[in-house]
């Protein structure tokens, strides 16, 4: 596990000498409470209820926003900022859930984010001691968005409880970035900003992982579905994911086709993906 | 491009039914199997655990059946006891500085600029004696309160009472989280009605909503505190004093939630009849909790904060008692009026018209309450007494318990039910905007701004009644 919880910067001259070092620039926090206009990206945290979401919160925009040790705590979002190399950050703290399929008002509030304020990062804070449990929202976020970032949180505990977890082998499984931390200790914020910062950047391509639903007749009524999507919504990043709700009978994202919500995601669209995209859609037509 | 939107939902209701219904089981089911199968591979248990397992055996003590509920009752009554212990000196240090002290000098200092009386007695017997008032009487307490309350939290105490709390809320015809957004009530109710999202059901969460004001907050605890000291400690030989004081007010708070219970068991069997949800409440560890930073955090947060929105309300408070006990209409002032209107339908509720003037100006924060009841008692307490008003600057608790019983006329049928009112009335004009927003409904908002009230003045008539009936009072 790393451990690196030194937030200050350098003095200057040693600063002058470390310039070209990419170990400085994991040392360029600078934290802007609310003070947050003109963001160049938006990074939403989310996670299960009481793995820590506030204290990373916390960490990254000095603000203090009340943290408590049980479920349920956040029910609304809390927004701060920060400053990472020359870049601001917007940070968007989600409520906690345990999924993104039922329908109680705070689950809305996170996957409405997730889905629609198209955040350039979402950040999963998962529990180490409680990873099985914790997998399932990490792998119903992976459906709607590729910017992925695993903060496998509460390290310090499952050694306590004589858990090993093996992040890169869980990196390679997901296949998005997976940073082991100690939050309330401040130990792996340095690199979770700088997951943060490549992905955000796309200099690390995410392969997220997708739910294979070995049910041929489930799939090729996805497939199906799928393809009336991209057609209705040309360069709709989760068509699959829109899919399997659609058939899921989930009402709100009925709603959100008939008003046309769902269509303004595709005019929103990061330019990254949009060319593949727009490529298979032109081999379906 | 023209494929309509109403044919994609045709076709995915058509595929749907073609699936067959259980299509949510079968999603949710894969999802299980490939996070089991992710975890299975990433996570080893190493062979020794450690032999004695802390978390295990404290949950044994605090979620067991026999011993859940008086651990409860100790750990809340140790909160309290250090509170109103603790309280004492800095208390009286501040009501030295505060209210002896800086009230001579600003009055000195206004003789001297040679400020006409109406605007001196406006602004320092008005506005700043209130806001004064406000920090003497809030601050020690709420400083010494909210760290201890928040350690509890921070340790991982609050789902406990939760998940003891769960069987008598399922009886109730409630949801069991209500448990935790009734817990957040006891900051604020505000911030408790916002926690009832987390329940799913419309139904249990309008059960959460309205009955959330019978969590005591922020606003209410320094009545409480004052209350329990002045009138129900002082019964007690000295050394026991703080001990009953406290006694008294978790008395108060446990009442409050079988008022809760009882409240919604009643919602539940009669407007908002239905099925009870079950639900899974995940007991966190208990983590030691950050001592110096949660002292920190929670008298940033919670203690000046609440501080504030006291003070800012304090001081118009104060502007309108002072004026509204020196604008006179006929041979007596507006607020003599006020209260010698409302006095028949206080005095038959064991209170008295000071009493329920003061929870009319209070409306907006309850943090204002004992201020404004002190503030109306000298003043017209002592015209009817024939004294200089503000005479009595420099209030300790002993004066304090002075004032209330010889200006007032108190008894400690006053202070009881002055406890329960303040436990039971209506709640703040904040918390009746929020239900508003959440319910988006005005009959729901209005039933949890009366039902509280009209319960408030029931329960008092009721005990007034009693103790008048077997000559306590």
């Amino acid at each position: 596990m790393t451990v690196d919880n030194t937030v200050t910067p350098p003095s200057a001259p040693i600063a002058a000498a470390c310039a070209t070092c990419p170990m400085y620039n994991g040392a360029q926090l600078t934290r802007l409470g609310i003070n947050m206009t003109d963001w160049d990206y938006v990074v939403a945290l989310a996670g299960n209820p009481n793995t820590g979401k506030s204290t990373v919160f916390n960490a990254l925009t000095g603000l203090r926003q009340h943290t408590g040790n049980w479920p349920g705590k956040t029910v609304v979002r809390a927004e701060g900022g920060f400053l990472y190399g020359d870049k601001r950050y917007k940070l968007v703290d989600l409520p906690g859930t345990y999924s993104l399929l039922s329908t109680s008002a705070d689950e809305e509030v996170a996957r409405d984010f997730i889905l629609f304020g198209q955040p350039s990062v979402t950040v999963v804070i998962v529990d180490a001691t409680r990873l099985e449990r914790n997998l399932n929202l990490v792998l119903q976020v992976l459906e709607i968005t590729d910017r992925v970032v695993v903060g496998l949180n509460l390290m310090d505990e499952a050694k306590r409880h004589g858990l090993q977890v093996d992040e890169r082998r869980l990196a390679r499984d997901l296949g998005v970035p997976v940073v082991p931390m100690a939050a309330r200790q401040g130990e792996g914020i340095q690199a979770l900003l700088k997951a943060i910062d490549e992905v955000a950047r796309g200099m690390y391509a995410t392969r997220p992982r997708r739910i294979h639903h070995r049910d041929p007749q489930l799939e090729s009524a996805v497939a199906q579905l799928v393809r009336q999507i991209e057609f209705a919504f040309p360069g709709l990043p989760n068509a699959r994911w829109v899919a399997l709700r659609l058939l899921d009978g989930d009402e709100s994202i009925e709603r959100a086709v008939r008003d046309g919500t769902l269509g303004q995601l595709t005019q929103t669209l990061t330019p990254q993906p949009a060319p593949t995209i727009r490529l298979e859609l032109e081999a379906v037509n | 491009m023209a494929i309509n939107t109403d044919q994609l939902l045709d076709s995915a209701r058509r595929l749907r039914a073609e699936i067959g219904g259980d299509v949510h089981d079968r999603l949710t089911a894969s999802i299980y199997a490939e996070a089991e199968q992710i975890a299975d591979r990433a996570v080893t248990q190493s062979g020794q655990r450690s032999r004695f397992d802390f978390d295990r055996t404290l949950d044994r003590i605090l979620t067991s059946r026999r011993w859940g509920f008086p651990a409860m009752f100790v750990l809340l009554l140790g909160v309290f006891w250090l509170t109103i212990a603790g309280a004492n000196i800095p208390s009286q240090i501040l009501s030295t500085l505060l209210l002896d002290w800086g009230y001579t000098w600003l009055h000195q200092g206004a003789t001297l600029l040679n400020a006409p009386t109406w605007l001196s007695g406006l602004l320092i017997d008005g506005v700043y004696m209130a806001t004064a008032w406000v920090v003497a009487v809030m601050l020690p307490p709420m400083a010494i309160f909210f760290p201890l309350f928040t350690l509890l939290e921070d340790f991982g105490y609050l789902p406990r009472v939760a998940f003891n709390l769960d069987r008598l809320f399922h009886r109730a015809g409630a949801h069991g989280k209500q448990a935790l957004s009734m817990v957040m009530g006891y900051g604020c109710n505000a911030a408790g009605v916002v926690a009832t999202r987390i329940i799913e059901s419309p139904r249990e969460r309008l059960i959460a909503i309205i009955t959330n004001n019978f969590s005591i907050c922020n606003g209410r605890w320094p009545t409480l505190i004052l209350m329990g000291t002045i009138f129900i400690g002082a019964t007690a030989p000295p050394f026991l004093a703080s001990f009953v004081a406290a006694g008294s007010v978790v008395a108060v708070a446990i009442l409050g939630i079988v008022v809760t219970l009882l409240v919604s068991a009643f919602l539940s069997r009669t407007w908002l009849k239905g099925e009870t949800s079950t639900f899974s409440l995940e007991l966190p560890p208990y983590r030691p909790p950050r001592v110096w930073q949660t002292i920190y955090t929670s008298i940033i947060d919670r203690t000046l904060i609440v501080l504030w929105r006291a003070v800012t309300m304090a001081a118009p408070a104060g502007a309108v008692i002072w004026l509204s006990s020196n604008i006179y209409i006929g041979d007596m002032s507006i607020a003599g009026h006020m209260v010698s209107l409302l006095n028949p339908l206080g005095l038959l509720i064991g209170l008295n018209g000071v009493i329920l003037f003061a929870y009319i100006v209070a409306i907006p924060a309850n943090e204002i309450v004992v201020p404004t009841i002190l503030m109306l008692t000298m003043t017209l307490g002592a015209n009817l007494a024939g004294a200089q008003p503000g005479v009595m600057l420099e209030l300790d608790d002993a004066q304090v318990y002075t004032v209330l019983t010889q200006l007032g006329g108190w008894t400690m049928l006053t202070a009881v039910n002055l406890m329960l009112f303040s436990l039971l009335h209506n709640p703040c004009s904040t918390t009746i905007l929020t239900i508003w927003n959440e319910t988006q409904n005005r009959k729901w908002t209005m039933v949890a701004t009366l039902l509280p009230l009209g319960l408030a003045f029931l329960v008092t008539f009721t005990t007034a009644s009693v103790a008048r009936l077997l000559g306590w009072a």
